[in-house]
């Protein structure tokens, strides 16, 4: 391999990773407030894409993020207040069912809404053909923003939850929710925030990857998949963690393209996902203990 | 509550009077199973309406001899399960004269059968050769084949000298069709395909793939075969990676919304299409303008979207069999000869002429390559 098509790989797997991260950091919010996992995670990420799409004729690309985000954070409150706020005391397997139910829902409001066919928001800088190169390799613009936003991400989440009270109340609420509840948190009000963080977040990643990627009715599944492959490598939970454990599945995602047929990329990832299920189920940065107090 | 419920029955007996009449004239039921909703739907969904468009037209007109035609619509989504259940419906409970449809070659090949045993003509809008090769008696198909749109691509490469080709297909069965039709058809044009990878149709991004594809020097230029979104990525991909050899695509990219999605990365794809997409370049002489051109005008009044060359399929399996049942009447057996002795017929996909052995009814000069320039299509004249 020659060391250009060996930073050509490098490349092409972070833009993968950091994708896949980003969409993984999202599961990891409201799994770390609720102990669920939240399969409609990629339907909120399309929902991103789609409403800043539909607001781009309106006004101008910013504002059309923004606006999307904002939309897609009342969505993500609503449904939880709508399906999950009112069960009193439910398993994490009616949880999970739910969520699941929740994202067929939304693919089909978005077909009703969006039709079938495929769109994307306009490159942030230049357009379809513009790169920039970096040493040998040539690389678009866009995966830059997709990098600079995961970064302003997992950086703002950590001092959030670190920080500011709403943070540290999330957190209670997650190690331990009845001395959270005895504390006088709502920890009910907490799980909405969940819902609405990480739709947010879903939302902002989906806007950002859509030039990249483009947006369907149906694009939330796929990126699912990776996403929560992601967030178990990582260790559920560790938003560090979804990022290292990103770049590492992209990356091995596109070597693998070096040795094997294209069409094995996504075994190769199911693969992966099932070995640390067996082997390492608190993920590869996740602490054994902090998996064993779960609900899991 | 009583009461309102006897004023509907009423109401509803009533009205079921008044329209009696109406089912009493002559009426000639087609049936049509399109792939209106579902992962074909950019195929089902303009041939659906362009059927409608033509049946409206036609009775607006005073129907075929005096007789009406009734269309009834079913959406299969593209599941080949329900087409075969719509298919039995049609012909055993509706009585339906004839079928079009359906969208997809899948589809299709579960239908042969059936419209055999049922005697029922048949005229798919599903692509592969297959569907007319061996030839069923009963079944026809408006596309032009795949092979033909291989061999034009093939014939181009030749012309412009190229003999080492990349070939990337997504896993969808149009994809995985047209990678086998050009692995097989390669050799005849001297044609070497050094690089052949299949990918996921929900794939995001092909960086790897074009930076794999991309150092081997050999390639002159690739083919691509799938559907969107991926169509659209790879052109992207080639073009962010600075690789530009020549791009190929498949008939499948016949539809101006394609070249939106993929934007500045579509200049100067080339691909093989019927007329339909520049039918205002054509020369005045040629026997399909001005239908084409009516065709499209006619679709893009009504439905306020870009006419497709797939919408054209529809158009042309309801034509031909408007044209049929004028010249056979309406027995089955003496319409599927009429169709069978169709000639010089102009439709959107070229002209038509079927014979005992041809129910496809087109040649390779149906398709002319096309190209992208400054965002529209135009025909491609070499280099």
């Amino acid at each position: 391999m020659t060391p250009e098509l060996f930073f050509q790989y490098l490349f092409a797997g972070i833009t993968y990773g950091i994708m896949y991260a980003i969409v993984a950091i999202g599961f990891n919010i409201i799994y770390n407030t609720t102990g669920i996992i939240n399969f409609a995670q990629g339907e909120f990420v399309m929902l991103g894409g789609m409403i800043s799409i539909s607001l781009l004729q309106f006004m101008p690309l910013p504002l059309a993020v923004v606006c999307a985000v904002i939309i897609t954070m009342l969505v993500g409150a609503l449904i939880e207040m709508i399906f999950i706020r009112w069960l009193d005391n439910p398993s994490v397997l009616r949880l999970i069912i739910i969520t699941i139910g929740l994202s067929i829902l939304m693919r089909e409001v978005a077909l009703h809404i969006w039709d079938e066919s495929i769109r994307s928001l306009p490159y942030f800088y230049g357009n379809e053909i513009t790169t920039i190169g970096i040493g040998p390799v040539r690389i678009s613009p866009q995966v830059l923003w997709v990098i600079g936003v995961c970064g302003v991400v997992v950086i703002g989440l950590s001092l959030f939850f670190k920080i500011t009270p709403l943070g540290r109340e999330m957190r209670a609420c997650s190690a331990n929710r009845t001395a959270a509840i005895l504390c006088g948190i709502n920890t009910r009000n907490m799980v909405t925030f969940s819902f609405m963080l990480s739709a947010g977040i879903g939302a902002l990643a989906g806007c950002v990857m859509s030039p990249i990627t483009y947006t369907q009715y149906d694009s939330g599944t796929a990126l699912a998949i990776k996403g929560f492959t992601v967030a178990i490598l990582g260790g559920l939970g560790n938003s560090m963690g979804a990022v290292a454990a990103g770049l590492l599945l992209g990356i091995l995602e596109a070597y693998s393209v070096a040795v094997v047929p294209l069409a094995f990329q996504d075994a190769i990832s199911i693969a992966i996902l099932l070995i640390i299920l067996f082997v390492r189920p608190h993920g590869l940065f996740g602490s054994s203990e902090a998996a064993r107090l779960t609900e899991f | 509550m009583k009461g309102v419920l006897k004023k509907i029955v009423w109401g509803t007996a009533a009205v079921c009077l008044l329209a009696a009449p109406a089912v009493q004239a002559e009426n000639i039921k087609i049936g049509a199973i399109f792939a209106v909703t579902g992962g074909a739907s950019f195929l089902g969904g303009p041939e659906a309406r362009s059927a409608e468009m033509v049946v409206e037209e036609i009775n607006k007109a005073g129907g075929i001899n005096g007789n009406t035609l009734e269309l009834i619509i079913k959406d299969s989504g593209a599941n080949p399960e329900k087409a075969i259940s719509f298919a039995k419906q049609l012909i055993e409970e509706d009585k339906v004269l004839a079928i079009i449809g359906p969208s997809t070659s899948g589809e299709t090949m579960k239908l042969k059968k059936i419209a055999e045993q049922g005697k029922t003509p048949l005229i798919s809008c599903g692509a592969a050769e297959v569907i007319v090769n061996p030839v069923a008696k009963y079944v026809f198909k408006t596309p032009q084949k795949d092979s033909f749109a291989v061999k034009k691509i093939y014939g181009e490469m030749k012309k412009l000298g190229m003999t080492k080709i990349a070939v990337v297909a997504g896993n969808t069965g149009f994809g995985k069709a047209g990678k086998a039709q050009l692995l097989k058809a390669a050799p005849e044009f001297g044609i070497e395909v050094v690089a052949a990878e299949t990918y996921d149709k929900k794939a995001t991004d092909l960086t790897a793939l074009v930076a794999k594809l991309m150092a081997n020097k050999d390639i002159q230029a690739v083919v691509n075969w799938s559907i969107v979104p991926a169509q659209a990525i790879i052109a992207k991909n080639m073009r962010q990676a600075g690789w530009d050899v020549p791009l190929f695509q498949s008939h499948g990219f016949g539809n101006i919304k394609y070249v939106e999605a993929a934007g500045a990365a579509a200049e100067g794809i080339i691909f093989p299409a019927g007329r339909l997409l520049i039918a205002e370049s054509l020369p005045d002489s040629n026997p399909q303008k001005a239908l084409l051109l009516k065709y499209t005008n006619d679709y893009e009044g009504k439905y306020k979207e870009a006419a497709s060359t797939f919408g054209g399929h529809g158009y042309d399996a309801i034509t031909i069999l408007a044209t049929a049942i004028g010249n056979g009447g309406t027995d089955r057996d003496k319409l599927r000869d009429a169709i069978e002795n169709i000639k010089n017929l102009p439709g959107t996909g070229g002209v038509f002429s079927f014979s005992a052995e041809d129910h496809n009814g087109l040649d390779i000069e149906s398709f002319v390559m096309l190209t992208v320039k400054d965002g529209k299509f135009v025909a491609y004249e070499g280099k």
